[in-house]
């Protein structure tokens, strides 16, 4: 209760702080510039320069603190030994190139960034155009939106009871043995399963992704114009033709977006493996991998850096991507 | 966009089965942790969750009872009492660990030494001996028995208490409302600027704050720990509050300016000509005008911050009252492995808060995910 009462602390005098930064130094500046007098036009233009830069102040702060100084000091780690305290140069690069771990991790992440953009992104359009055409869909969009809201611990422990795994003989509680032995199948150790593992992990994030694709291309999907369908379905256009002919063509910018979402998101993964396998059995991810070297055991945050560099230079494309589509909206 | 396939009937059957596989499929993986979290240990390592609402059959056995429990009828010394607990009805019963269910309800059998043995379709058993008893020990009576669906709050009550559930329900809460609130404010502020000042370098900051937006946390976590330590800060709830309100910014920023940009230019500028400042403007026209956008980025963000995992592990420390609930469900998984019954009641418990969040507020989440879809989780 003590920590709650802390926490209201906190929010009231950060609130309090925020609030008298922009509310006094605009007074500051009011009183250094007064819009009035002799020199009121000179001093308007001068205020005007210097205002945004009062309200933009702590984002830049924070946000040149928390995201731009820890990228440049990763990469400045990332040609440093274990503690930073010599110059190793691309030494932890040249080290990764030959890491046995350091492959596997790239190989599963690449397996990842194939797999479950794609199918989520297609499970997403599925049920977008699906939903979108019965009574009860805004209800069934809901619930498959609804795994979005599920933290990937929780999604974790979610999957992992699904993947559960009795000896042969006795009953089965997960549910995919429990099928499998239905139609007289064997139970198998699912997350165990050499080189499959992976996939029945890429499941959770599809699980979890697929409604976001969902809600995204569903809003695309109803912002096509009437008139390119009902053209087609007077022209003969069977139902899956006016889908895949008219439809998708016309919402590809929408469909590069959710895709783009998710690889990063992708790129990223680290809390269900971490979780679910830890990386063993060869599960390993970039992100996971990154954590064992810099948190276990006698961490060596030069490598640990190299990794997220390695990460960093994956996402870069997107981000340059992203900046370019942002400026052309804008225009 | 009714009407496409609407007017052939088998193909509106077909896509409302679609889609009501599809819905099945995506519910089913939760829904069956949360039948899980309600059985005791004991059902959920006997039968799948899908068989929780049947009647399960179980096979296990009871002791009769011992000497000091036999009374004298007529010239035979009798102990008799039930097999079964309440609820439960008997299917079989049998007195060889071989044969557990060898004889039917009702049977009397006959045991060595001229003793008999009857199980009643009631559990009631009766045994009988022509000679007094002198066991210590009961003998045992194998039984198969059809126990009724049964549902137990008991596992919630030991993770709130024994398994620190409870602590760390508290510890997240301390850790998400002041990281949701705080962002919101610098953002509105900063993104108010981008959105209607005119000042050289804006479409840079608005470039930078979109390129911001993807970058990896992973990258965040040592070189921030290091400058916490040595700025005095080390782990604690300031700490992460800062931590999630810097990695929190690009997205509020970038959500909330795209909104103010399409607030009517109108409005604005008239409030500028009637001689309103900067600061009134955003606060007696931006902030209303814009609290869709601040709903949508303050949900976000509670949903991030509740669910991370990596943040809180790194920032906060992993000693037990510091633990946030996605924390303890980590160690839960790694210590108690295959105790379903704990950690389906405590995924359960941490996914309740965004759970009923996202379904009370799900306008608004879906509204932030369509202006902002270049960041999704």
């Amino acid at each position: 209760m003590e920590q709650l009462g802390f926490a209201a602390g906190t929010i009231v005098a950060g609130v309090f702080t925020c609030v008298a930064w922009f509310w006094g130094s605009n007074i500051v500046l009011d009183a250094v510039y007064p819009p009035r007098g002799p020199k009121a036009g000179v001093n308007i233009l001068r205020a005007g320069a210097i205002r945004p830069w009062l309200f933009l102040g702590p984002a830049i702060l924070l946000l040149s603190v928390y995201l731009v100084y820890p990228v440049i000091n990763s990469a400045w780690r990332s040609l440093h030994n274990s503690d930073g305290s010599e110059w190793v140069g691309l030494g932890n690069y040249f080290w990764l190139m030959q890491d046995t771990k350091f492959h596997e991790s790239l190989f599963n992440n690449l397996l990842w960034l194939v797999t479950v953009p794609a199918l989520a992104t297609l499970f997403g359009l599925i049920s977008a155009q699906i939903t979108d055409r019965i009574k009860w869909g805004n209800t069934g969009k809901s619930l498959i939106f609804m795994p979005m809201a599920i933290s990937f611990v929780g999604a974790g422990v979610i999957w992992k009871f699904i993947y559960d795994y009795r000896g042969e003989g006795l009953d089965q509680i997960g549910l995919l043995n429990a099928i499998v032995t239905a139609f007289g199948g064997t139970p198998q150790t699912w997350l165990v399963l050499p080189f499959w593992n992976s996939f029945f992990l890429m499941a959770v994030l599809i699980w979890i992704q697929t409604g976001f694709a969902m809600v995204i291309l569903s809003a695309a999907l109803r912002g096509i114009p009437e008139e390119t369908i009902e053209a087609a379905i007077l022209d003969g256009a069977s139902p899956w033709q006016v889908f895949m002919k008219i439809k998708v063509p016309q919402i590809w910018g929408t469909i590069a977006v959710v895709w783009t979402t998710i690889t990063i998101t992708v790129l990223k993964v680290f809390d269900i493996v971490f979780v679910m396998t830890n990386g063993e059995w060869g599960t390993q991810v970039l992100a996971n991998l990154m954590y064992n070297w810099m948190f276990r055991g006698a961490p060596d945050y030069g490598r640990g850096s190299a990794i997220a560099i390695v990460i960093m230079l994956l996402v870069t494309p997107i981000m340059i991507w992203n900046i370019r589509n942002a400026r052309k909206e804008s225009r | 966009m009714d009407g496409v396939v609407g007017t052939r009937p088998h193909l509106v059957w077909a896509v409302n089965i679609a889609a009501a596989i599809l819905v099945i499929l995506w519910t089913i993986p939760t829904f069956g942790l949360l039948v899980s979290s309600f059985r005791d240990r004991d059902q959920i390592a006997a039968s799948g969750w899908w068989r929780a609402p049947l009647a399960s059959e179980q096979t296990g056995f009871v002791r009769a009872g011992t000497a000091p429990d036999q009374v004298q009828e007529g010239d035979l010394w009798v102990i008799s009492g039930t097999v079964l607990e309440g609820g439960q009805s008997l299917n079989a019963w049998g007195i060889r660990t071989r044969e557990p269910s060898a004889y039917q309800p009702g049977v009397t059998v006959d045991l060595p030494e001229g003793r008999t043995l009857t199980v009643a379709a009631d559990g009631a058993y009766r045994l009988t001996s022509p000679t007094a008893f002198t066991e210590t020990r009961g003998m045992r009576i194998f039984v198969t028995t059809l126990t009724p669906p049964r549902f137990t709050t008991d596992n919630y009550v030991r993770v709130i208490g024994a398994e620190g559930l409870g602590q760390a329900f508290l510890n997240t809460f301390t850790v998400t409302i002041p990281a949701t609130v705080i962002p919101i404010l610098i953002a509105a502020f900063a993104a108010y600027a981008l959105a209607w000042m005119e000042f050289p370098g804006r479409a840079l900051l608005i470039a930078a704050v979109v390129g911001l937006l993807v970058v990896p946390l992973q990258l965040a976590l040592i070189p921030l720990l290091k400058l916490h330590n040595d700025i005095g800060l080390g782990k604690g709830y300031m700490g992460i509050w800062l931590a999630h309100t810097g990695f929190g910014l690009p997205l509020a920023i970038y959500l909330l300016r795209n909104y103010m940009v399409g607030l009517p230019r109108e409005i604005i500028e008239s409030a500028r000509v009637d001689g309103a400042t900067e600061f009134q403007i955003f606060r007696r026209i931006i902030l209303p005008l814009s609290f869709p956008a601040l709903a949508s980025f303050a949900i976000f963000q509670f949903l991030w911050v509740w669910n991370d995992l990596l943040v809180a592990t790194v920032f906060l420390g992993n000693s037990s009252e510091q633990l946030v609930m996605t924390g303890v469900l980590r160690e839960l998984m790694g210590s108690r492995g295959g105790d379903w019954e704990i950690l389906a009641a405590s995924a359960f418990l941490s996914i309740s808060v965004p759970l009923v969040v996202f379904f009370a507020m799900q306008k608004y989440l879906v509204r932030g995910l369509l202006a902002g879809s270049v960041k999704g989780g």
